[in-house]
């Protein structure tokens, strides 16, 4: 079993009108305090795990890149303290490819930092505008070759399925991604969530979402190129060569063991023999005081019952082109029959899942309506 | 003088009210009252006899109710006035028969700018059939609409009625109210009951009071009803020591004895309403009355309609909703059913489409139930091979086809009042309904259609349709005419193969193809695209008559991953979930509840 630890870092320099994360944009930062609480609230959560090696460091925003190197610096080690790195680790940080941003680069690199996710979303430089984005495409081509220096391994995301997009122009910009990059890119599509500027942009009128008629084809396209590139499609948004993906984000869609340190941060960890689900106050404020007083920021730990775990994996574990295998379910759900056997045959039957006696794995068609295919199979 | 005083007959004066619904009867009641003075104005609220909130909010009169006024008439002598304020809707004419039969004269009240409609004419052809005597009242005379004298043509165009001394009068600012007073003392008759006679009482309704117990409204014919008095129910043939005797001013007030030709009402140590007999007649236990009244027709339910709660949970509380309103409700019918697709529910009978819609209503509002209402239907007479009779109210009791000689279904007679310029389009409305036309004729620019249609054409749409195609200016009353056979079938629902109960209808086979292809249209487009291609079929017997095919959905995922936050797609599937206890499984097809519900909901059209 994995282990990962996530450490969610709220700030941002401006908010994005699309994002829904827990992100703040805050004037003034005192990153000793965020050191020390960190440092809290993974004592904490040793206390927890007890020991055992932890496999990948994952620093997600809000924007990490804005974090002082000390900051980073200080909380890797307390976990290389505490817990201790396993042979084949992964550190990744989120960044954005702004030029202040990129001149850190090499100090989290000299902080334990292997891999980096820069924020690029889009390679047009309207769309940027559009996006909210405070880089210019100039700035986020020479980040990601920056990034390609130092860093030993890389990735960066881009949000399709924007306002008239089209395929040609999608497939153009798909071409410099493909230039681009070195060995994984992430390539969501713009969901307009409530609460968020962008969907009062939309209810207001401002500007026309992309149909889902168009948006299904770009999904289709996206697939059609990147895998023809020897590109796998290892995850729903995911692209790779062998060898590429990313760790840490393995664990939560293998579902295994991790640490959510940080405001906002979820976690599902064993302790005690345990399962336990950790969710943190999402204020930053609240989060520092909580954590100076209590030693953490956690709202009361959920305990998971088996068919609950046995749901989350099914969730997670579908997104993935290797699927779950059923040892792994019946093991979570605790029965050696996990699943509605009826079910599974129709969706097989459908040619919506393979017909594989080891794994339950959709296949491209039954990836195409996951969400469906998740909710008839745990029905 | 007050209203307890002893009043000899000759100065008693027994009235109804007939209106149709909005005309402004239960404002003219209010107005009466005040004027006599039975309540002082700080005690008036709007529509005083309309005691529950449905009938205020819905400015209908669903139960009878009395109140007795004092009135010194022309004369300077002091009348008593007995006020029976009745129902005004068709669904309730057996109340309206029952009320009118308890009094000497009545009130034809018609609004001044509406003119005379169709369900004012029933109403005053049972008081005809009564012998009442009738004074007609043309209301709301203060609106800048109003043409009194128009109105005055229709009564005496439509009904047949001398208007020429018509009492015009406005309820809402009691213009010439006093007027009205006086014509119902100098030209309704008095009642003629025997005092020395032995003690005869009709039985006019009962209901349940939580404090009183069941309490009784009663008409003395002759002699006299007493407190202590050992009574005899003549129908039931039950023996009961009155307890109670009084009248309603309206306020309950307690006297030692109702002598002949007064109303009040009683009560007897009677714990439920099922006890007493609507129309029947009460006398003295030792000295009995030689010929009993010749009492009602007991109400038959003609419009049935199964309701099931939307949270299965509240079967109970659905049960006890039902037994609840049938306790001052004797026409209220239920029984308990079970149906694959919408779970534990009852099958209701009910007297009429109104009546339908306000129990529902009653239901949803005083008891708080969510319910899912079937589409309504009526009554069927199927005549089997082996000779015998069965009474089929839900269609998914209808026998096997091969079993049926044949199959009969009520047929009622319908008056339709309309404006000149949507008669055509009513005639259609009528002809697609399967009707016969029986008679057409003109009031000034108004037409005025006989129709005989099938009751079944009648329940689904047709009072909606009527209404929509006249923009509301159309009215219509029907009375039950006879039971006709029918080229009557069975039409089932399919999804995926499986039929779903709650779909299932009796039709006219003429009318089978155009309702089972709008049922499966609709359907279509309410059942969520589901992984497996849906194939929704309309049937009859083996026979596929329409088809619509929902193709498999096969595109929902939105590429963007949450990172470690598995709660946002818990709750995506907590969501789904909590949506599938609403899911019927039909084969591989999860069929949400609400598509089933508004498919029900849904018109014709």
């Amino acid at each position: 079993m994995s282990f990962g630890i996530y450490v969610h870092w709220p700030y941002c320099v401006s908010k994005c009108p699309y994002c829904d994360y827990n992100a703040h944009v805050a004037t003034h930062i005192d990153q000793a305090r965020w050191r020390r609480a960190y440092e809290r609230e993974l004592r904490t959560v040793y206390d927890l795990t007890g020991p055992r090696l932890v496999d990948t460091v994952f620093f997600g925003g809000g924007t990490p890149s804005l974090m002082d190197p000390e900051t980073v610096h200080h909380v890797l080690n307390v976990i290389q303290n505490l817990w201790g790195m396993s042979a084949v680790y992964e550190v990744t940080l989120e960044a954005n490819p702004t030029t202040v941003d990129s001149l850190k680069f090499k100090a989290f690199r000299d902080c334990g930092v292997n891999r980096i996710s820069l924020g690029v979303q889009s390679l047009i430089e309207q769309d940027l505008t559009f996006l909210g984005r405070n880089h210019d495409v100039d700035q986020a081509k020479k980040a990601i070759h920056l990034a390609q220096d130092i860093f030993p391994r890389m990735s960066f995301d881009v949000i399709y399925g924007r306002p008239a997009q089209t395929e040609s122009s999608w497939e153009r910009e798909l071409d410099i991604i493909l230039d681009l990059m070195a060995g994984h890119v992430s390539l969501y599509q713009l969901t307009i969530e409530e609460g968020t500027p962008l969907y009062l942009h939309h209810a207001r009128g401002d500007f026309t979402a992309l149909p889902n008629a168009d948006i299904d084809r770009l999904y289709d396209l996206t697939h059609e190129i990147m895998t023809a590139h020897g590109y796998s499609n290892y995850e729903v948004s995911s692209f790779c060569k062998p060898g590429e993906e990313s760790r840490h984000n393995l664990i939560y869609w293998r579902y295994h063991d991790y640490a959510g340190i940080g405001p906002g941060a979820h976690g599902r960890l064993q302790t005690h023999g345990k399962f336990i689900t950790t969710r943190a106050h999402r204020a930053p404020d609240i989060w520092l005081e909580r954590v100076e007083k209590d030693g953490h920021g956690y709202h009361p730990f959920i305990n998971l019952t088996s068919r609950e775990r046995l749901e989350e994996a099914v969730m997670m574990g579908l997104r993935l082109e290797e699927g779950i295998e059923l040892e792994r379910l019946k093991s979570l759900a605790q029965t050696q029959d996990p699943l509605n056997k009826e079910r599974i045959k129709a969706l097989i039957s459908e040619g919506l899942l393979h017909d594989d006696p080891q794994s339950l794995r959709v296949t491209k068609a039954g990836r195409k309506c996951l969400n469906a295919v998740i909710a008839w199979v745990l029905q | 003088m007050s209203l307890t005083e002893k009043i000899p007959q000759s100065r008693i004066r027994n009235f109804a009210i007939i209106a149709h619904i909005d005309h402004g009867k239960s404002t003219l009641a209010d107005r009466l009252i005040e004027t006599c003075g039975g309540l002082e104005k700080r005690e008036m609220k709007e529509q005083i006899l309309d005691n529950m909130d449905i009938e205020r909010e819905r400015g209908i009169t669903i139960k009878a109710q009395t109140v007795r006024l004092n009135w010194k008439g022309p004369d300077g002598e002091i009348y008593q006035l007995n006020l029976m304020d009745t129902p005004g809707h068709v669904d309730f004419s057996y109340e309206v028969s029952r009320s009118l039969a308890s009094c000497e004269g009545a009130l034809l009240v018609v609004d001044a700018s509406q003119g005379v409609e169709a369900q004012t004419l029933a109403n005053v052809y049972q008081a005809l059939d009564n012998n009442l005597e009738i004074i007609p009242v043309i209301n709301k005379i203060d609106l800048p609409a109003a043409d009194v004298d128009r109105a005055k043509q229709q009564i005496e165009d439509v009904i047949g009625l001398d208007a020429s001394n018509a009492v015009a009068v406005s309820g809402k600012t009691g213009l010439n109210i006093t007027d009205l007073l006086d014509a119902i003392v100098t030209r309704l008759p008095a009642p003629t009951g025997d005092p020395a006679a032995p003690t005869k009482a009709l039985l006019v309704d009962s209901w349940y009071d939580s404090y009183l117990g069941v309490v009784i409204l009663v008409r003395v014919i002759d002699g006299t009803l007493k407190k202590g008095q050992k009574v005899r129910f003549m129908n039931t043939a039950a023996t009961r020591e009155v307890d109670r005797v009084g009248i309603f001013t309206p306020k309950h007030i307690l006297l030692d004895q109702l002598g002949p030709g007064e109303m009040g009402f009683i009560t007897a140590g009677i714990k439920e309403i099922s006890e007493t007999k609507v129309g029947d007649t009460i006398t003295d236990e030792k000295h009995q009355t030689v010929k009993a009244l010749p009492g009602f027709k007991p109400s038959v339910p003609m419009v049935f309609c199964s309701l099931f709660p939307v949270d299965s949970s509240e079967f109970e509380k659905l049960r006890e909703s039902l037994a609840r309103l049938a306790l001052n409700d004797a026409s209220l019918h239920y029984e308990a059913e079970s149906s694959q697709a919408l779970g534990m529910g009852f099958r209701c009978g009910f007297l009429g489409l109104l009546h339908m819609e306000i129990i529902q209503e009653r239901m949803e509002r005083e008891f708080n139930l969510d319910l899912i209402p079937t589409a309504p239907s009526v009554v069927y007479k199927v005549y089997k091979t082996d000779g015998t009779m069965q009474e089929v109210y839900n269609p998914v009791d209808l026998p096997d086809m091969a079993r049926i000689e044949k199959i009969e279904e009520p047929w009622i007679k319908a008056t339709i009042l309309t404006p000149d310029e949507y008669l055509g389009s009513l005639l259609q409305l009528c002809q697609e309904r399967r009707g016969e036309q029986l008679n057409l004729s003109y009031v000034g620019n108004r037409a005025m259609l006989e129709y005989r249609l099938p009751l079944n054409e009648i329940v689904f749409d047709f009072y909606d349709r009527l209404k929509s195609i006249s923009r509301g200016y159309a009215s219509f009353d029907y009375h039950l005419d006879k039971f006709m056979e029918g080229d009557l079938v069975r039409m089932d629902i399919l999804v995926n193969q499986e039929s779903v109960d709650a779909l299932a209808m009796i039709v006219h086979r003429s009318q089978s193809d155009r309702r089972g292809r709008h049922l499966c249209e609709r359907l279509k487009d309410l059942i969520p695209r589901q992984l497996f291609k849906v194939a929704i079929q309309a049937a009859i017997g083996g026979k596929v008559i329409a088809r619509e095919d929902l193709s498999a959905l096969r595109k929902d995922v939105t590429a963007r991953c949450y990172g470690g936050d598995v709660t946002r797609k818990r709750k995506l599937l907590d969501k789904q979930k909590e949506g599938k206890k609403k899911m019927r499984q039909y084969g591989n097809v999860d069929i949400p509840q609400s598509a089933f519900i508004a498919a029900l909901k849904m018109g014709d059209e």
